[in-house]
């Protein structure tokens, strides 16, 4: 499960001084404000800025350029589902279209009721046991309808 | 004493329920009050028989699998009885698959305790780094040059004048840069090393700052490996309690560091440049070449920038001397290639092998075809840039030349396997698609024309003006092709022109319904 939690500024002061000294440390640093709130919150961006001494423009831009970097909160749950060539060779079209339709959202969408978050992932490096999935950080190799099925009701739980 | 028994911890083995297997032995032992040892692996990279696990035995491992947790007892049993068990495997180092492979860089990977310095010095860990340190940087790179090693990313530039360039540049500070960015579909390879033996990749790169006078390195792994990240920081720990990195490492001058930088989901930074970007905080935009990172690399300074596989490469040549590894090969590729067979296929995995061997013989032979049973049709080659090969070219060897002769590459040394079910408009669309979302955005080609292709491979796939807009996607490929900055733009042409070229028929309305329009 993903926990989130609202802006907090000084503990997200506090993260960014822990990292700040770092070379390069604009990734770094939105990785731990993502892991500590669930997401990278808009304020903490300024922040950000102010103590890498760069614009916000700067630290905006490093914020959406990568898919990673979450702008509000995701589900309880997140499923990702591989959708790179080797899945879909081994099948994973139709996984990706049952977990929509099972769900009701399409991917890189919440659910409704915010309990799951369905994500199209690019490659988990589990190509010779493909499908693959992660729930929440944990993998699934070999998937197909039952496990699928399986991990969809766990998600919406 | 106790029974000692080894079961993978490869993100490959976890995802098809490794964990839940060692935990099922630990309690069913504990309930017998058998004693017994769980060493947790790399993997041996035999995919297909995963859960493994492997006993210790005098005449040396014995190997079980696929185990699930319901036969655990039933494995317990034969092994406290030494009696016959359906899943058993016999010796682990006899199983064919095994056998016919020549493991120079994944010797020791699902042989060793990747979190032990120990089991990797016990099995000729660091013999390489003490040979380079008696060596000296020039002796160095005359070895690393005449074993002929190029890049294994997919550029396949050679590796020796790569080093030797940094070497000879003047700067207060150099970097050496792994890229462990392994974003093409169908490569585990790296993710393997760096899980299974971590130590690997810490030597080879402890053996470039030594050579060409770095002490800094950063290992840029992507962020769906979160395993791999947490073997590596493991490792880096390990190494510097045990005096391998830090300073004056193995009793010697010389000082290194190592740390672990995680990226953020774009594909595009497994290009180097764009990579180099990532790792200085900023978006990941191709820079134009030159300078090369050689000269002008990591906060302008010049950078070693290497493939995980070829960092791996590196300590065999140290231990066993240039020729060792130069002997194995083909041609201008010389030494092994780890090769990752994935997709639709029965017998998946890891197989490191000489270059030289043909792609016929890698996926029916190797890996046995489809796992789904039907026809082979189609194998694309190098990850998603990399070219579809009909049946008619499993007569080409694996080699860097050979592929590049016939339109292809053998990139990153992935091959995924299609079944007749194919449709390969699809896989075109798909292809344009993928590099419409991962384009950095910085060259025209690139940016625009994915867009444009996604456009115009769907007007084909609705039947609109068919013959003309195949035209113009060629054109247009050949517009990213020579017009691109990067490999992204300028490769994703491959897989399209590809499937144009070798599977027409699915472009193309067949003659018949042709006649019936007119």
């Amino acid at each position: 499960m993903t926990a989130v939690y609202d802006w907090d500024e000084t503990r997200g002061a506090e993260i960014i001084a822990e990292h700040a000294g770092q070379e390069g440390a604009t990734l770094v640093i939105l990785h731990a404000l993502q892991e500590a709130f669930g997401y990278v919150p808009e304020a903490a961006i300024p922040t950000v800025a102010k103590a890498l001494n760069l614009s916000r423009a700067e630290v905006h831009g490093v914020f959406t350029f990568y898919h990673d970097f979450r702008h509000k909160p995701a589900g309880r749950h997140v499923l990702k589902l591989c959708r790179a060539e080797a899945c879909q060779a081994a099948g994973g079209d139709a996984l990706a279209a049952r977990a929509e339709a099972k769900l009701g959202v399409s991917l890189g969408n919440t659910t409704a009721d915010d309990r799951v978050t369905l994500e199209p992932i690019y490659c988990l490096g589990l190509c010779a046991t493909a499908p693959s999935a992660m729930l929440d950080g944990r993998l699934i190799g070999r998937l197909d309808e039952k496990r699928l099925d399986a991990l969809v009701a766990e998600a919406q739980r | 004493m106790s029974m000692r028994l080894y079961v993978s911890r490869d993100a490959g083995a976890v995802a098809v329920g490794a964990d839940e297997v060692a935990l099922a032995l630990e309690q069913a032992a504990a309930k017998r009050g058998l004693a017994i040892e769980i060493v947790r692996t790399g993997s041996r990279g035999m995919y297909w028989l995963e859960p493994l696990v492997e006993v210790a035995t005098p005449q040396g491992r014995i190997a079980f699998g696929p185990v699930t947790e319901t036969d655990v007892p039933s494995l317990l049993d034969a092994l406290a009885s030494n009696t016959p068990h359906l899943l058993r495997l016999g010796a682990t180092d006899e199983i064919p698959w095994l056998k016919r492979q020549t493991r120079l860089t994944f010797a020791r990977c699902g042989v060793i305790d990747p979190r032990s310095l120990d089991d990797y010095r016990a099995h000729g860990g660091y013999k390489g780094f003490e040979r380079a340190l008696s060596l000296g940087p020039d002796a160095i790179l005359n070895e690393v040059t005449a074993s002929g090693l190029r890049g294994r990313g997919g550029a396949g530039f050679p590796t020796g004048i790569k080093w030797k360039t940094v070497a000879q540049a003047k700067a207060d500070r150099k970097f050496i840069v792994c890229n462990a960015d392994e974003g093409d579909s169908g490569t585990f390879a790296d993710r393997m090393i760096m899980e299974g033996d971590p130590f690997l990749v810490i030597e080879g790169m402890t053996i470039a700052g030594l050579t060409v006078g770095a002490t800094k390195g950063y290992i840029y792994i992507r962020s769906e490996y979160p395993h791999a990240v947490e073997a590596m920081n493991a490792a880096i720990a390990a190494a510097r309690r045990g005096g391998y990195l830090g300073d004056k490492i193995g009793g010697s001058t010389y000082s290194f560091e190592l740390e672990v930088r995680v990226g953020a989901g774009a594909y595009v930074c497994g290009e180097e440049t764009s990579l180099l970007e990532s790792l200085e905080g900023r978006r990941g935009i191709v820079r134009a070449k030159p300078p090369l990172p050689a000269h002008h690399g990591l906060f302008g300074k010049p950078t070693v920038i290497n493939n995980v596989l070829s960092f791996a490469a590196i300590p065999f040549i140290l231990a066993e001397g240039a020729k060792a590894y130069a002997d194995f090969g083909m041609g201008r590729s010389r030494g092994t290639m780890p090769i990752q067979l994935a997709g639709n296929i029965r017998y998946g995995g890891l197989f490191e092998t000489a270059f030289g061997v043909t792609l016929g013989e890698l996926v029916d032979d190797i890996g046995g075809g489809t796992f789904t049973g039907r026809p082979v049709r189609a194998v694309q080659v190098g990850g998603p840039l990399g070219a579809y090969f009909p049946r008619a070219l499993f007569d080409t060897q694996f080699d860097y030349e050979a592929f590049a002769a016939r339109d292809g590459l053998i990139g990153h040394g992935g091959i995924v396997v299609f079944d007749d079910s194919v449709d390969m408009r699809r896989q075109a669309r798909f292809a344009m698609e993928f590099c419409a979302v991962e384009s950095c955005g910085k060259c025209t080609p690139c940016r625009i024309g994915s867009t444009r292709g996604v456009e115009t491979i769907e007007k084909i796939i609705n039947g609109e003006r068919v013959h003309e807009n195949l035209a113009l996607v060629e054109d247009l490929c050949n517009t990213m092709k020579f017009g691109s900055l990067c490999a992204l733009g300028g490769f994703t042409p491959y897989p399209v022109l590809s499937a144009l070229k070798h599977f027409r028929e699915d472009f193309v309305p067949a003659p018949t319904t042709l006649q019936a329009a007119e």
